[in-house]
């Protein structure tokens, strides 16, 4: 079966989810949100939350409940973007350039300075890879990739996925690293469109291709639980027909 | 003093005056944008509005329209239609104050006022520049842990006025928000809270132990006034977003010509 972009992406965010008790994935965020589905329906009892969903939100206390939920330790994986990421794992929702007049404002650090400290497993979702994106320092760190010892963070970054590889969070050295490319992109392209250093394994994996199972699966169950919440890219990218419901 | 009956929406809207303090829902609880509309019209100034924890539409459309002096929010964003164009361009020319925050910090500050505590206590945050650009939040060594254990302390949000679009009310003025409970919080944060609603509801919401579990009592609600389609062009219940409106919305509003365009066209209705 031949495998879109956005088909190897959802898989390799399963991946990364891998077997946990609970995601959770924030609005905007069709791809992550058909990883979480996906990885439902690979690992028995594993409960996904996705914001904005009727069928997919479980949560009847407000708009706090997602955090508290977390702050307890009840959610073990959730997705965070970044106007800027820089390779220390900061995120930066805020503003480019001086915090009073900035060259550029974006919307906000939403849950980040929270959910980044609490949640185990945070996977950083970044599609454009550039230097723009990718920096060296970021102007405003929402969150911090790490934090000083004797500083409660049961929570942290995880991985770094991008239109072009993924990389892992080291925690030893808080830092990331490349841990795999996405078919056809070389590590010098990757080196050349990233603004922050990063360690290289001496061979570099290629991102796994999702298996024909995978991609059934993500074609047919996933596509029909997404269309709730994400309709234009269930049957754009999933190739998704609602009329197939009705069988 | 009884509740006095649903009123017009203008005269409901009495309650927030001029450089009122004033609590405002995010997209898919119920923005009450019909008295966004009213309010503008009547030239209200001076707004501090408070966001829970994020807005959109709305706070886009008050900033444009001159009518903020400063917000706290955790986001201000169109969402699929981009980020939000009159609040990028009032941040970067320096004409509104923004406080940032985090989702969690301004509901924590809300259930520190509904609980008439001076504070909350909240995890995260240690190491954020949010810290920086919020003296107001303290930090702390937790007094009952080991030593050594920062934590934010997040003073109590009391705003003048809560704002927000219901699906009914009954003639007592309690108001069903179902598990909208954002609302509720809001609400007991408040020292008054204006209702747009859907419909009348025929009877007493609170006789029926079914509707109660998810009815704002009357005691927290100053005024009600019935709009139906209240929040339009923003999604409500299984009404969707006007998708459409949006996104020409996002176009006419990303310059100041074009948003003054909008403004003239829908106050107009």
């Amino acid at each position: 079966m031949s495998v879109r972009p956005e088909e190897l992406l959802i898989g390799t965010v399963a991946e990364l989810i891998g077997r946990v008790r609970h995601v959770a994935v924030g609005a905007l965020s069709p791809i992550p949100a058909a990883a979480a589905l996906l990885g439902a329906r690979r690992h028995d009892g594993m409960r996904v939350s996705i914001l904005n969903s009727r069928r997919h939100s479980f949560f009847t206390d407000g708009g706090r409940e997602l955090f508290d939920c977390a702050g307890q330790g009840r959610i073990d994986a959730f997705f965070l973007s970044g106007g800027q990421i820089d390779g220390a794992g900061n995120v930066n929702l805020v503003a480019i350039g001086d915090y009073d007049r900035p060259k550029a404002r974006f919307s906000g650090s939403f849950g980040s300075a929270y959910l980044y400290y609490v949640v185990p497993k945070v996977i950083l979702f970044r599609l454009e890879h550039t230097r723009r994106t990718l920096v060296d320092r970021v102007d405003f760190i929402s969150a911090p990739g790490t934090s000083p010892p004797g500083t409660y963070r049961p929570g942290g970054p995880h991985a770094l996925v991008t239109e072009l590889c993924v990389f892992q969070f080291d925690k030893p050295s808080g830092r990331f690293a490349l841990a795999s490319l996405h078919p056809g992109v070389s590590l010098d392209e990757v080196r050349d469109r990233t603004g922050f250093a990063f360690a290289t394994p001496d061979v570099v994996p290629t991102t796994a291709l999702p298996t024909d199972a995978d991609l059934a699966l993500m074609r047919g169950p996933v596509a029909r639980d997404l269309a709730e919440t994400y309709p234009a890219f269930a049957a754009e990218v999933l190739g998704w027909r609602a009329e197939e419901t009705v069988r | 003093m009884a509740f006095p009956g649903p009123t017009e929406l203008d005269s409901a809207l009495r309650l927030i005056e001029d450089g009122a303090l004033v609590a405002i829902p995010p997209d898919y609880a119920g923005v009450a944008m019909a008295a966004t509309r009213a309010l503008i019209r009547r030239g209200v100034r001076g707004l501090r509005l408070v966001c829970v924890p994020q807005s959109g539409l709305q706070a886009d459309m008050l900033i444009g329209a001159g009518t903020v002096a400063e917000i706290e929010t955790a986001a201000v964003t169109l969402g699929e239609y981009g980020l939000a164009p009159r609040f990028t361009a009032a941040i970067r020319a320096g004409t509104v104050r923004i406080r940032d925050a985090t989702c969690p910090a301004i509901h924590a500050g809300l259930q520190a006022s509904e609980k008439g505590a001076p504070f909350s206590a909240m995890r995260g945050l240690i190491g954020s520049d949010l810290l920086k650009v919020r003296p107001d939040w303290r930090v702390i060594d937790n007094p009952f842990g080991p030593g050594d254990d920062p934590v934010a302390l997040i003073p109590a949000i009391r705003p003048d006025v809560a704002l927000f679009h219901a699906p009914m009310a009954d003639a007592h003025g309690n108001v069903w928000v179902g598990k909208r409970r954002e609302l509720v919080t809001m609400a007991h944060a408040a020292a008054d809270t204006l209702v747009t609603v859907e419909r009348l509801y025929d009877g007493d919401l609170l006789a029926d132990e079914t509707l109660a579990a998810g009815t704002l009592p009357a005691l927290y609600v100053g005024h009600i006034a019935v709009v139906p389609e209240g929040t339009w062009p923003i999604r409500f219940g299984t009404r969707t977003t006007d998708a459409t409106h949006m996104a020409e919305y996002a176009e006419m509003a990303a310059t100041e010509a074009g948003f003054q365009r909008y403004l003239a066209r829908e106050l107009a209705r």
